[in-house]
């Protein structure tokens, strides 16, 4: 069995089916645009809920996938269905026959200029959650300084009409939380607060996060949506909320607000999730063949989806779906 | 809850369905220009209707001035200026 698999993206998705893919005899080769291999996740200092380092678990995920075809700094320009499968046409011009498309394409970011009112490209201390996750990979971002007060905002795009996101992005406030504990840790001395309208935190040990939060970092989380940012006249920021636990409007000045963007379904793959034929959802991300039990499959034949392309997911949820697109193609396979 | 009567907000749901959606995430008390000076707060309002608070509501309401900031701001998009001149017809 010698078929080959196009994996569509190399993060954390496309690695993890491609090394289950490699192990199941067949031939998965990943096309990725970007000059490495990981994904969004390579960009993150420490995961949560175990605090475990981001280049660990991507270091581990780059040496099992060794011996798989990878094509970096490339694109699938073009790709059409023939008898034997598809014919993709990569932007070296290289061409790859395949039995089987895994489309594991990923998420863009939320962009947080488009959510005016907080500020972020107006004010110079409203950083993004990735832009933090940086800060605390390289220790380096001239915004931040050595701040008193620190202000977190979920749902930044997301549970969101006037954006067009009514979804909920999942990971955020548990990126949220973790983050504001790893404030505390840089500055022990600032007050650190975040915004939420729900606080969900769905996975193992996610809740012991939560609890760790309040308990050994005296982080304050505070029930109410930040609806406006704007600056004194010493460039501090002044946000408004409504503390709805205690039923009051509230303003707050602060050092630094941190906003938690949500994630979208990458744009880049538009043209060729056309010409395969793959729709998408109201909410933008890609149409899955089954609420339950189609995880993996789409309309098409041969066309296969895995990660946060379809939804937004953690990590966990993410690698579990990766496996499971193996299992789907290898059986699609054998079922020829 | 067994006594409610929630006549006023039935009626009101009938035309703005979308009175059922708000998440109280309590945008629009922290950016009414009222809300900061008086005890207006639409999440609290609706609240009322369906606790059957009927002469409280429509009391809060007097400190509204309706300059549509809320309706701006609220992330499930309900179009809180119509229902609240709905509430006082």
């Amino acid at each position: 069995m010698k078929e080959n698999i196009l994996i569509i993206g190399g993060g954390a998705a496309g690695i993890e089916a491609a090394t289950q893919l490699q192990k199941m005899g067949l031939t998965p080769i990943i096309v990725e645009k970007s000059e490495k291999l990981g994904g969004h996740i390579a960009q993150w200092d420490r995961l949560f809920p175990a605090f475990h380092p981001a280049k660990d678990v991507v270091g581990q995920m780059l040496d099992n996938v060794k011996g798989v075809d990878v094509r970096l700094n490339t694109e699938v320009a073009d790709i059409k269905r023939d008898t034997d499968g598809f014919k993709a046409t990569l932007s070296d011009n290289a061409t790859i026959d395949a039995k089987a498309v895994v489309l594991a394409t990923g998420f863009d970011l939320f962009k947080a200029e488009r959510k005016q009112e907080y500020g972020y490209g107006i004010y110079n201390n409203v950083i993004t959650s990735l832009e933090l996750e940086k800060f605390f990979r390289t220790g380096k971002d001239e915004r931040i300084g050595n701040p008193k007060k620190i202000g977190f905002v979920h749902c930044v795009g997301a549970r969101d009409v006037k954006v067009g996101n009514t979804y909920c992005s999942k990971v955020c406030c548990t990126t949220a939380l973790k983050q504001a504990c790893e404030m505390k840790e840089v500055f022990p001395n600032a007050e650190v607060y975040t915004f939420y309208m729900d606080l969900r935190m769905f996975g193992p040990g996610y809740e012991d996060l939560y609890l760790r939060t309040q308990k050994d970092f005296d982080v304050k989380c505070i029930r109410g949506r930040v609806c406006e940012v704007s600056e004194d006249m010493d460039g501090r920021l002044v946000i408004k909320a409504e503390d709805t636990l205690f039923g009051k409007p509230l303003k707050m000045t602060l050092d630094l607000l941190v906003l938690m963007c949500s994630m979208e379904k990458a744009k880049s793959i538009d043209k060729i999730q056309q010409q395969l034929g793959i729709a998408n959802n109201n909410d933008g991300f890609m149409q899955i063949k089954d609420t339950y039990l189609g995880m993996n499959g789409t309309a098409k034949d041969g066309v296969f989806v895995a990660g946060t392309c379809t939804a937004p997911k953690s990590l966990p949820d993410t690698i579990a779906e990766a496996r499971s697109v193996a299992v789907e193609v290898f059986n699609y396979i054998n079922n020829k | 809850m067994d006594s409610v009567d929630l006549t006023t907000f039935n009626r009101l749901k009938e035309t703005n369905p979308d009175v059922n959606t708000c998440i109280a995430c309590g945008s629009c008390t922290a950016t009414c220009t009222a809300g900061n000076f008086t005890e207006m707060s639409f999440r609290r309002l609706l609240l009322m209707l369906q606790r059957g608070k009927e002469a409280e509501a429509k009391k809060m309401i007097q400190h509204c001035m309706l300059c549509g900031k809320c309706t701006l701001v609220c992330p499930r998009g309900i179009n809180i200026r119509k229902i609240l001149l709905d509430i006082t017809r």
